[in-house]
């Protein structure tokens, strides 16, 4: 299925859930936010999200700022 | 570390965690985080300011914050930088919590990019929303007392006006309001934006705020761990010489040594 993963558009499996999806990226869960289609995700539902075609995932994580 | 030039009893009290240190330190426009590490060490600083962006997932192996600024050693306060409606900064802060698990955020809503002046009435809207949401919210702000009354109201657990503007080094321009802050406020002010150089975080200090933030006076001076011990000693020698209450000014001289006795 097609999404869409911080504004850019992307792949993933048919029925992959949000855990999936980290896992396929190489993500580590610690340290970032999930959103969903302007809903955070906690980290509790990732592993039973599953993402479906069209969905806008936004993954952020603190960086240096003033 | 305790900070032994600090007096014990002297302590910054911010949604009722003690605090040390009255300098706080954003962590952006360093060389690398490595410089940022070691600037925020030499402040003696315990809460930094961080950013919430995107992460780059083609480049996962670039280096981190959390790498560099340990966030049980420092406490992370997450901003709402770039943010110009209160729907995004809120947005942004709900991210930040559900990133980093703590409740403690800098909100700032900012009216366009010249300035980066603060939207009053859009701060206020989102101050109010993340207060209902459980956040303890520092709030930057313009120096206007009314506003500041307001922001307090909403139950906002420090208000942070700003000094000069984001970026400009141009000190306190309008001290007569910071102290007006100061004198009616029952929370912690601090002077949020604006700072130049080591003197201007003194002239803050002995207005009466209970702190100081600042990024681009360390993070631009051309040696940024050097300036960030500076504004260490600049924020404690106007801390102290506010507590110890200055000598009033006279407009004639005054001989310091006896008049009697002389030959």
């Amino acid at each position: 299925m097609n999404l869409f993963l911080n504004g850019e558009a992307t792949e993933a499996p048919d029925g992959a859930t949000l855990a999936e999806f980290l896992r396929q990226l190489a993500m580590p869960e610690k340290g970032v936010a999930v959103e969903r289609n302007r809903e955070i995700v906690p980290k509790s539902l990732y592993g039973t999200t599953r993402l479906a075609h069209g969905d806008r995932i936004e993954i952020v994580q603190f960086v240096g700022g003033g | 570390m305790p900070d032994t030039s600090v007096p014990d009893q002297d302590r910054l009290i911010i949604a009722g965690k003690a605090y040390t240190s009255r300098l706080i330190v954003g962590t952006g426009k360093y060389a690398s985080y490595a410089q940022n590490a070691e600037a925020a060490e030499a402040a003696g600083a315990e809460i930094v300011t961080v950013a919430l962006r995107r992460v780059n997932v083609a480049d996962k192996g670039s280096e981190r914050l959390v790498d560099h600024l340990d966030p049980k050693r420092f406490t992370y306060l997450p901003n709402t930088a770039g943010c110009y409606t209160a729907d995004e900064a809120v947005r942004t802060l709900r991210l930040a919590r559900e990133a980093g698990g703590w409740n403690l955020v800098k909100l700032e809503v900012l009216a366009d990019q010249k300035t980066l002046y603060p939207d009053m009435s859009e701060t206020l809207v989102a101050a109010k929303a993340l207060i209902a949401d459980g956040f303890d919210v520092m709030v930057y702000c313009s120096d206007d007392p009314v506003y500041a009354r307001k922001l307090e109201d909403a139950g906002c657990c420090a208000i942070m006006p700003l000094g000069s503007l984001i970026g400009s080094g141009l000190g306190v321009q309008n001290p007569v309001n910071i102290r007006l802050i100061v004198e009616q406020c029952k929370v912690p002010v601090i002077v949020d934006a604006g700072v130049g150089t080591a003197s201007d975080a003194a002239i803050a200090m002995e207005l009466g705020v209970d702190g100081v933030l600042m990024n681009t006076a360390i993070a631009a001076a051309k040696d940024p761990v050097r300036m960030a011990r500076a504004m260490k000693h600049a924020v404690i020698a106007g801390r102290e010489a506010y507590l110890a209450g200055r000598m009033p000014k006279k407009r004639y001289a005054d001989p310091s040594s006896p008049l009697g006795g002389m030959i």
